[in-house]
C-alpha cells in the first residue's frame, strides 16, 4: 500500500463512509465497475484471495467490517483490522468447520432459562483458564450453551448490531460515527441487548477473539495482511530455533517470516 | 455383528504415558500386547512446520472433537448438569501418544507427605483439623516405595533438571539424566527475588530435553531449540519427551505390541463376573469388535477411565448422599481456581517472549505440601509458585494491566506496548478430595452412540479460595521484588465455572490400602476384578501442589510391574486392610 493509499483510507474511515471493507471502497456497482477494468500490472494485482465465501450480503459484511475496526482500530501504532484483512479472515473462519462447529457438542437439549443465561455469563479471560492457559490471548472466552453455531452467531449478532443503529441512531451501524459505534458494541458487551438464543455478549466476545486472531494469525488464513499485525508488535513468527539468542539480555528485532516461508525452508 | 478377535495377553485402552509404558514394559517381558487409540495415528512427521498459532493454540489441533463425546458439568448434585460444548472450554488430548504429546513438560515429584496424607496431618496437627467432608486418605504406598519408578520414568523421558534445593525436598537416588534448562532474564529476575525474599527457587525440571540423549530403551532424543512451539504442540525436533518416540517405538520394536488407532473403546467386558475383554469399534469402518484379554489395563483420560468403568457396571459407583462406593469418588484436579497468581507489567525491562519452551521457567516449593506449619493456617497443603517462559504467540500475548478495556483504542496500544513487558508469577495449589466433588454417569445427554455422557459435579471450598487468596499474595511479593511497575492480582472465583483448561483433571478411581475406600490397589490394580488395572490420573486421591506427569509415570510403571506379576500369578497382588 502507498502512502497516498494509505491517506486516502484514514481520511475515508474518519469521515465514516461506506467501508467495503477490502480492496475496493464504494458501492458494489462501482466494484463490478472496476473489474471491468483491465488487469493492473503484476504487482498492482488485486488479491484474489480475498472474495465474500460465508457473508451472503454485502451489507453484513460492511457492519461487521465497521466493527472489527472499532475493536481493532487503526492508529498511530499501524493498521487496523480492515487494512489488515480481518473482516476477510472472519469471513474464512465461518465459512469452515469451526464455523460450524464441527468439533463442538451441539446436541441438545438447549434449556434457554436463568441457569443457562448465568452460565453464559460466567466468563473468564482466555489466559486465567487453568494451568497452561497462558499461550492464550488475555481476552474474554465466550461461554457456550446456544443451539446456533458460530456462523450463525455472528451473523445474527452482526445484524442486531444494525438494527440497534438503525433503531437508536436512525442510521446503519457502518455509517454511524466511531463514538455512536463504540457505544453500541459496549451494549452488547454489557449484555444490555436481548438476542433470541444467545446472550449479546457471547457474540461480542466471539467478535472479539476473531477479530485478535485476524489481526494476528499468519497470514495464510486472510489476516495479518502482510504481516503487518507481527510489525507492530514485534513478532518474528515461526522460527526453527532460538537456542542461540535464548539466554540474550536485551530485546532482539527480528524480521517477520511467515508460515509459507518457514515451510518452504524445509 | 460384533467380530471376536483372539485373545491376546494384555489389552490397553489408551496410548498417552499411561498406557504406552504399561505396552511397553509387558511387550518387553515377552507377552502379547494389543493397545487401543481412539484417535489417528501420529508420528513426529505430522508436527514438522507445523508451527501455526491458530491452529493449535486457539483451534486446539490436538485436542479431542467433542462432538462425538464431552461431559457434562455441575456444582452441586441438586443442579441439572449442562454439556460442556466447545473446545475453548474443554481441553482433552487426543491421537496417538494422547495428551502426553500436547504436554508442556514440566515435571515434579510429588511429596513424601501426600501418599501418606491423612496419616501425617493427623499426627502433626491432629484429626480436627481435618475439615467435615474432605476426603483425606492415604495411597496405599510410600514416596520410597515409589522412588525407583520415578528414576524410571527419568531415564526413559531423559528428564532435564536440577535437585529442589528446599531442605524437605523429596530425596532422588539419581540424579536427573541431563543438566536444567538454560535461563533468560526473567527468570533471573525473579531467582534474584526469590532469594531476597528466603525462598529457595531452582529450574523448573522438564521433559524438554537439554542434551542429545539415547534412553535405556535405545530411543534417541535431541536437545531442545526453544522454538516456543511447544505447549499444545507436538514438538518437531523430537525433543520434547513423548510415547511417539519413546515408549510406543519401544513396545513396537519387541514385535510384541500392535496399536490400533481409531479404535474407540465402549465397554469393559465381564463374562461370569469376570472380566474378559473389551468392546470397541473402529470408528473408520463402524465395525465393532470384542478383544479378548488376560489382562485389561484402561489407561485412558481420567474421564474415560471413569466412563468406561460406570457403563460397564464395574466396581460399586460412589453415592455422595451416602458417601459410600467407590467409582466416580474423590474427583479433583487443578483447574479454574488452580492456575491463579500475579501479573507484572514492566516499563524498563523488554524481554525476548517470543521465544521459549513448555517447561522452561523457576519454581520454589517452600510453600508446598507441609513445609509451612499449618496450625494457624485456614488451610492445609500449599503450593509451588512458578514463572514460565513458554514463547508466546502474537495472538496469545496481548495482555493489558487490569482496568484497560479489552478491545478498542487503548487495548491495542497497550497490548502492543506490554507484549514483551509482562510476566505471570502463578502458583500452583494442592487441590484436595469433598464428598461432593465425584464423576457419574449423565441421565440427558449422550455421546455420538447414544451413550450416556460422565457427569461432574465439581465446586470450590474455603480450603481452594483460601488457599488461592494465599498463593496469589505471595506471587505479588514476587513480582514486586522483581522491580515491576504494575502488579495485578487476580480474583478468587466463588464458584467452580465449567472450564476444564489444562488437563489436570484427577481422580474417580482411586488407589489406597482398603477396598471400602478405594477402587484400586497399590498396584492400580482393581480390588475385585484382579485382570483389569486402571492406570493414570484416575487414581489419585487427591491433587498435590505440582504437575501430575512425573507421578503418573512413576504409577505407570509399578503398574506395568504389577501386570507382568499379575500375568505370571494369576493373583490380587495386595491385600485390603
Amino acid at each position: 500500500m502507498t502512502n497516498n493509499d494509505k491517506q486516502s483510507r484514514r481520511d475515508f474511515l474518519k469521515k465514516g463512509g461506506l467501508l467495503a471493507g477490502g480492496l475496493i471502497g464504494g458501492s458494489v456497482l462501482t466494484s463490478f465497475i472496476s473489474f471491468e477494468k483491465p488487469l493492473p500490472k503484476e504487482d498492482k494485482l488485486p488479491d484474489f484471495q480475498h472474495a465474500r465465501l460465508f457473508f451472503d450480503r454485502k451489507e453484513d459484511f460492511n457492519v461487521l467490517s465497521a466493527a472489527t475496526e472499532r475493536i481493532f482500530p487503526e492508529d498511530r501504532l499501524g493498521p487496523g483490522a480492515i487494512s489488515l484483512g480481518v473482516p476477510y479472515f472472519i469471513d474464512k473462519q465461518l465459512f469452515g468447520t469451526w464455523g460450524s462447529n464441527t468439533d463442538e457438542y451441539m446436541k441438545g437439549p438447549f434449556p434457554i432459562d436463568s441457569y443457562t443465561r448465568s452460565y453464559e455469563s460466567k466468563t473468564v479471560k482466555q489466559s486465567k483458564q487453568g494451568p497452561n492457559a497462558e499461550v492464550l490471548p488475555g481476552i474474554i472466552g465466550a461461554r457456550y450453551q446456544t443451539r446456533l453455531n458460530r456462523g450463525e452467531i455472528i451473523l445474527l449478532g452482526i445484524r442486531h448490531l444494525n438494527d440497534y443503529s438503525l433503531k437508536n441512531y436512525n442510521e446503519r451501524f457502518d455509517e454511524l460515527a466511531s463514538e455512536d459505534q463504540d457505544d453500541i458494541l459496549k451494549q452488547f458487551e454489557d449484555n444490555k441487548v436481548q438476542l433470541p438464543g444467545v446472550e449479546a455478549q457471547t457474540f461480542f466476545y466471539l467478535l472479539v477473539q476473531l477479530t485478535v486472531e485476524g489481526a494476528y494469525a499468519d497470514p495464510v488464513y486472510g489476516g495479518n495482511k502482510n504481516m503487518a499485525g507481527w510489525k507492530m508488535k514485534q513478532y518474528p513468527g515461526p522460527r526453527a530455533a532460538y537456542i542461540n539468542d535464548i539466554e540474550a539480555n536485551d530485546f532482539i528485532k527480528m524480521d517477520q517470516q511467515s508460515l509459507t516461508q518457514y515451510q518452504g525452508e524445509e | 455383528m460384533v467380530k471376536k478377535l483372539k485373545k491376546v495377553d494384555c489389552l490397553i485402552v489408551g496410548s498417552g504415558w499411561a498406557g504406552s509404558i504399561v505396552a511397553a514394559e509387558v511387550a518387553k517381558a515377552g507377552y502379547q500386547v494389543v493397545m487401543l487409540e481412539r484417535g489417528e495415528d501420529k508420528t513426529t512427521a505430522d508436527y514438522i512446520g507445523a508451527k501455526d498459532e491458530l491452529k493449535y493454540s486457539n483451534r486446539y489441533e490436538m485436542m479431542q472433537d467433542l462432538s462425538k463425546e464431552t461431559i457434562t458439568s455441575r456444582n452441586s448434585i441438586e443442579e441439572t448438569a449442562l454439556p460442556v460444548r466447545t473446545q475453548d472450554e474443554m481441553m482433552v488430548g487426543t491421537n496417538l501418544g494422547g495428551g502426553s504429546v500436547h504436554w508442556s513438560g514440566a515435571v515434579y515429584r510429588w511429596l513424601p507427605y501426600d501418599f501418606e496424607i491423612y496419616d501425617q496431618t493427623v499426627k502433626r496437627y491432629g484429626e480436627d483439623k481435618i475439615p467435615e467432608g474432605m476426603l483425606l486418605q492415604n495411597w496405599g504406598i510410600t514416596y520410597d516405595e515409589l522412588e525407583p519408578y520415578y528414576d524410571q520414568f527419568a531415564k526413559t523421558a531423559g528428564l532435564s533438571g536440577e535437585q529442589d534445593p528446599h531442605p524437605s525436598a523429596p530425596k532422588h537416588k539419581h540424579d536427573y539424566p541431563n543438566p536444567p534448562m538454560k535461563e533468560t532474564p526473567n527468570i533471573t529476575l525473579f531467582k534474584q527475588a526469590a532469594k531476597k525474599l528466603g525462598y529457595h527457587p531452582f529450574q523448573v525440571p522438564s521433559a524438554n530435553l537439554t542434551e542429545s540423549y539415547t534412553n535405556p530403551d535405545g530411543e534417541q532424543l535431541n536437545a531442545c531449540v526453544y522454538c516456543a512451539f511447544c505447549s499444545q504442540y507436538g514438538c518437531d525436533f523430537g525433543a520434547k519427551a513423548s510415547p511417539i518416540i519413546t515408549t510406543i517405538p519401544t513396545a513396537l520394536k519387541t514385535g510384541n505390541c500392535e496399536v490400533r488407532t481409531n479404535s474407540y473403546a465402549r465397554r469393559v467386558i465381564k463374562e461370569n463376573d469376570k472380566v474378559i475383554g473389551v468392546r470397541y469399534v473402529d470408528t473408520e469402518t463402524g465395525q465393532e469388535y470384542e478383544q479378548e484379554a488376560e489382562v485389561v489395563v484402561l489407561a485412558g483420560f481420567t474421564f474415560t477411565n471413569n466412563r468406561l468403568l460406570l457403563l460397564s457396571d464395574i466396581g460399586v459407583p460412589y453415592n455422595p448422599k451416602t458417601r459410600q462406593g467407590v467409582i466416580g469418588k474423590n474427583f479433583n484436579g487443578q483447574f479454574n481456581s488452580a492456575a491463579l497468581g500475579a501479573r507484572g507489567y514492566f516499563e524498563k525491562e523488554k524481554f525476548n517472549l517470543y521465544m521459549g519452551a513448555g517447561a522452561l521457567g523457576a519454581v520454589f516449593t517452600d510453600l508446598a505440601g507441609d513445609n509451612l506449619d499449618h496450625s494457624k493456617l485456614n488451610f492445609l497443603h500449599g503450593g509451588a509458585i512458578e514463572i514460565r517462559q513458554y514463547g508466546v504467540g502474537a495472538i496469545g500475548g496481548n495482555e493489558v494491566p487490569d482496568g484497560t478495556p479489552l478491545w478498542g483504542e487503548q487495548f491495542k496500544e497497550k497490548s502492543i506496548h506490554y507484549a514483551n513487558r509482562n510476566v505471570n508469577v502463578w502458583f500452583t495449589p494442592a487441590i484436595m478430595p469433598w464428598w461432593h466433588n465425584y464423576t457419574d454417569l449423565d441421565d440427558h445427554y449422550t455421546d455420538s452412540f447414544g451413550d450416556p455422557l460422565l457427569r461432574i459435579t465439581y465446586d470450590l471450598t474455603d480450603q481452594d479460595r483460601n488457599l488461592a487468596q494465599f498463593g496469589i499474595e505471595k506471587c505479588a511479593e514476587v513480582l514486586k521484588e522483581m522491580g515491576a511497575d504494575i502488579i495485578d492480582q487476580d480474583d478468587v472465583p466463588d464458584q467452580f465455572n465449567h472450564v476444564y483448561f489444562g488437563g489436570h483433571y484427577a481422580g474417580g478411581v482411586i488407589m489406597g490400602d482398603n477396598k471400602e475406600t478405594s477402587a484400586v490397589n497399590h498396584y492400580l490394580q482393581m480390588w475385585d476384578e484382579s485382570n483389569l488395572f486402571v492406570v493414570g490420573a484416575s487414581a489419585f486421591p487427591h491433587f498435590s501442589n505440582h504437575h501430575p506427569t512425573w507421578t503418573i509415570g512413576a504409577l505407570s510403571y509399578r503398574a506395568a510391574e504389577g501386570v507382568i506379576k499379575f500375568l505370571e500369578t494369576g493373583q490380587p497382588l495386595a491385600d485390603s486392610r
